[in-house]
């Protein structure tokens, strides 16, 4: 594997390093993109800007330790967690659901729905968490509600692209030696692909939790509850103290769930 | 032969186990389902109904009057930049980040166990790593347009934070990954760490790492929107602003250049990284 | 009072699955079954074992020719009748069509499918609803002590028993089976043979099976079938075949018949061979 040539001009002048052209088209896009943005440098790199987030920072310290706002704060943490368990675990019964219409399961496999089925799963999928959710709070209200359905929606859309992968490149031995005694293509699912996807599908489940604990800690932001919903809050207020000690609780549960995701991933390899 | 032989009816040895998993799951989930407030029958209430009829059948038509396009053609782009901008300097923070932190470059290594400071250095740049990812890059953003103000520049900042996490863990990883002899035999020559980074790590990495970088950048494109809820600018500001007034036709037309977006980035990524790799 | 057989081949011609366009692999078979026969197919490797057997089985539309698989025209049927046909044929591939990680009772029970329903199907997947069934299947082949294992934790001989097992719990009128010793040394290759005529004997089922190993065939089968080149080579009555036409069956192809002959000079020696033999004889 050798190192291409960057910037040697005869190569440029020749013209035949593509990757040299592209090279400097990405670099002309992110100049451009700075220039056109209008950053307000001045503002973060200025001296008394620098006081004045240090200021800023310094009022974090030390976090809200009162009982009752750590009773808060762990409700808060209890709903936040609760949201991406749930949601995640819809996603991976949605996406299951979704993707056996969503693959193409033999060679002579019709596959009519699968052209739908994947256009609805990419749709899903391609929305934000975070949009749907802002979307959601006008059928499901404030609250944690909206901010599991977002997860779930937008988990499935995901889980269920994976999960259509996986059941295609399935080894087609065991679902072969059931279709040809006329077994039903649900129960072939059953008995012979979801066996062999099953550790994947755990493992893509698993995976998509450590995912969502983050998008849940933020989809409070726009009142769908939880930590987020606490950080908005008070960090509109000024609140500092309060606000490091909700952070301090997203970072340790973000850690939980990571260290329970690895662990548990570990244990079902065994 | 064993035919004819009956045998003693066989229990499932599987059987207790899987019934207790599965009474453990309906104890977990109980909780879970009270602390989400899980109460799907509220979506089909009358008055809940009656606003998301009135919602969704505002949907269409999608407002596509030329005003509101050049808008959203103006919104897009700053969309982008924001996610182009903020990657760029997440790239300039994860590559030191990346080489203080991968095992591949220590020296004193190569001649046994690792010192112990050039250790601590290296541990303490990982977790400087993780502690960057693992706040989202919403909150980044909430925080900083604290100091700086509403704008694109707490955008990029949140982004160039968290995703510089990001990609500096995965960047130490992606080193550690490939072979170690061409690095250690330059480095037990008396070549300097930077060097035996280009001229034998980088090389083995080089398309992993532009790979990786390039899918990111897609990623960032998706961030980029949801800061805008925070007051970044951009294709999420707009929809903010759209879905609090109702106004269902702008929202659909947001929505359907954002999946257009995203395909876009998704297919210009894929076409990226085979040009690059 | 004419019995009608159980399969009719007539001109019969199929084109292999990966083949080019023009390559017919199975060419004008004719061929007919009456109902409890066992059969062996032989022939040297290419000559179309595989995909005539998957060609009765109806996973292989024919080119020309036609078929009538227990007295209708399959590919006449539509896709209902043709389902419900399927329900009556039993097909074991030459590789275990197991899932890793599923355990043996479940792959062996996996056989009933077609006539269980959905809900039994599902309970079936999380509490074996017949254990003894599968326990009394695998005990033909000296299994049963591996009721409960994974089949990832299985050797490929015991696999390929599993696989065979299934037969016994399908209740089909037509079992067919490819290269079903491939991986079995010559002791259980007699046990299994010996089991899977029996079991198509006592169900009055038919049995067509594709053989390497021509003595076993010899010494277990009623009827010989040879393919080269995807014709019928001969058919006759096991007692009527001559080491002649062995030879000029497998000329070009020698070695493949002193293995073949080999392995069953061992089983007619009694030889107990306690290791596995690996795939290696097998010409696929």
């Amino acid at each position: 594997m050798s190192l291409k040539p960057r910037f040697t001009s005869t190569v440029m002048a020749r013209g035949r390093c593509k990757a040299c052209w592209v090279t400097s088209g990405i670099l002309l896009v992110i100049l451009l993109s700075f220039w056109s943005l209008n950053l307000q440098w001045r503002e973060f790199l200025a001296p008394d800007a620098m006081l004045k987030m240090g200021q800023f920072l310094m009022g974090f310290f030390p976090p809200e330790t009162s009982p009752a706002f750590l009773a808060k704060t762990w409700t808060a943490l209890l709903e936040t967690l609760a949201m991406s368990a749930l949601g995640t675990l819809l996603a991976a019964l949605g996406g299951l659901m979704l993707a056996l219409p969503a693959s193409k399961t033999h060679a002579d496999d019709s596959a009519r729905a699968k052209p739908v089925v994947r256009l609805v799963l990419n749709a899903l999928r391609s929305v934000p968490e975070l949009v749907w959710a802002s979307l959601l709070l006008i059928a499901a209200g404030l609250g944690p509600f909206p901010g599991t359905l977002a997860l779930a929606l937008h988990t499935t859309g995901v889980l269920g692209r994976l999960f259509a992968e996986s059941i295609e490149n399935a080894a087609p031995g065991p679902a072969f030696a059931l279709r040809v005694r006329g077994v039903g293509e649900m129960r072939i699912f059953l008995y012979a692909t979801l066996p062999q996807i099953w550790p994947q599908v755990i493992s893509y489940t698993l995976y998509r939790w450590e995912n969502n604990i983050r998008a849940a800690a933020v989809l409070g932001v726009v009142g769908a509850g939880g930590l987020g919903q606490m950080l908005s809050y008070h960090l509109g207020l000024f609140q500092m103290r309060e606000t490091s000690t909700v952070l301090i609780g997203m970072i340790a549960l973000v850690a939980l769930v990571d260290g329970l995701s690895y662990v548990s991933r570990r244990w079902l390899d065994r | 032969m064993a035919a004819g032989l009956t045998f003693p009816a066989l229990r499932d040895p599987a059987a207790t186990g899987r019934l207790g998993a599965l009474l453990v799951l309906a104890v977990l989930l109980w909780p879970l389902l009270v602390w989400t407030e899980f109460k799907p029958w509220e979506l089909l209430d009358a008055r809940s109904l009656k606003s998301t009829g009135k919602f969704l059948s505002s949907f269409v038509p999608a407002r596509h009057d030329a005003e509101f396009l050049t808008l959203m053609a103006k919104e897009t782009w700053r969309t982008v930049a924001i996610a182009t901008a903020g990657l760029s300097l997440a790239f300039v923070l994860a590559v030191p980040l990346a080489l203080l932190s991968t095992a591949r470059l220590s020296i004193s290594s190569l001649t046994g166990r690792m010192a112990a400071w050039p250790y601590g250095l290296r541990q303490a740049a990982r977790w400087l790593a993780i502690v960057l990812r693992s706040v989202p890059e919403l909150v980044w953003a909430l925080i900083f347009v604290r100091v700086v103000g509403l704008g694109p520049t707490s955008g990029v900042i949140a982004i160039a934070i968290a995703y510089g996490g990001m990609l500096g863990k995965v960047y130490a990883e992606i080193l550690e990954a490939g072979d170690a002899a061409p690095t250690q035999a330059l480095l037990r020559n008396g070549a300097g760490r930077l060097q035996a980074f280009f001229y034998a790590t980088l090389p083995q990495c080089g398309s992993e790492l532009v790979s990786y970088t390039v899918y990111r950048w897609e990623c960032a494109i998706r961030s980029s929107v949801v800061l805008g809820f925070v007051g970044a600018g951009g294709l999420g500001q707009q929809l903010d602003t759209a879905a609090k007034m109702f106004s269902g036709g702008e929202v659909s037309t947001i929505l359907i250049i954002f999946m257009g977006l995203v395909a876009l980035a998704d297919r210009l990524s894929a076409w990226l990284r085979k040009a690059l790799g | 009072m004419t019995v009608l057989p159980v399969l009719e081949l007539q001109g019969f011609s199929v084109r292999h699955a990966a083949a080019r366009a023009d390559a017919v692999t199975i060419q004008g078979v004719n061929l007919s079954v009456q109902r409890g026969e066992a059969v062996a197919i032989i022939g040297p490797s290419g000559a179309g074992k595989t995909t005539l057997l998957h060609a009765v089985a109806c996973a292989l539309k024919p080119v020309s020719g036609s078929i009538t698989l227990l007295q209708t025209q399959p590919w006449a049927l539509s896709r209902r009748d043709l389902h419900r046909l399927r329900a009556r044929l039993f097909l074991a591939p030459q590789s275990p069509p197991l899932p890793p990680r599923q355990r043996v009772v479940t792959a062996v029970l996996a056989g009933q499918l077609p006539r269980l329903g959905l809900w039994a199907s599902v309970r079936s997947l999380f509490y074996p609803m017949d254990i003894p069934a599968a326990q009394d299947a695998l005990a033909h082949f000296d299994m049963a002590d591996k009721l409960f294992e994974r089949v990832d934790r299985l050797s490929g001989g015991e696999r390929q028993r599993v696989g065979l097992a299934r037969a016994f719990v399908s209740n089909a009128e037509l079992i067919l089976v490819d290269e079903p010793l491939s991986a079995l040394d010559p002791t259980r290759s007699q046990q299994a043979i010996t089991a899977l005529v029996r079991a198509a004997q006592t169900r009055g089922a038919t049995l067509i099976t594709t053989l390497h190993q021509v003595e076993v065939a010899r010494a277990h089968f009623e009827r010989i079938v040879a393919l080269r080149d995807g014709r019928v080579f001969f058919d006759t009555p096991a007692a009527a075949v001559t080491d002649g036409m062995l030879r000029d069956l497998y000329a070009d192809h020698e070695d493949e018949l002193t293995v073949g002959m080999q392995g069953a000079a061992a089983l007619k020696d009694g030889v107990r061979d306690a290791a596995e033999v690996t795939r290696a004889m097998t010409c696929r």
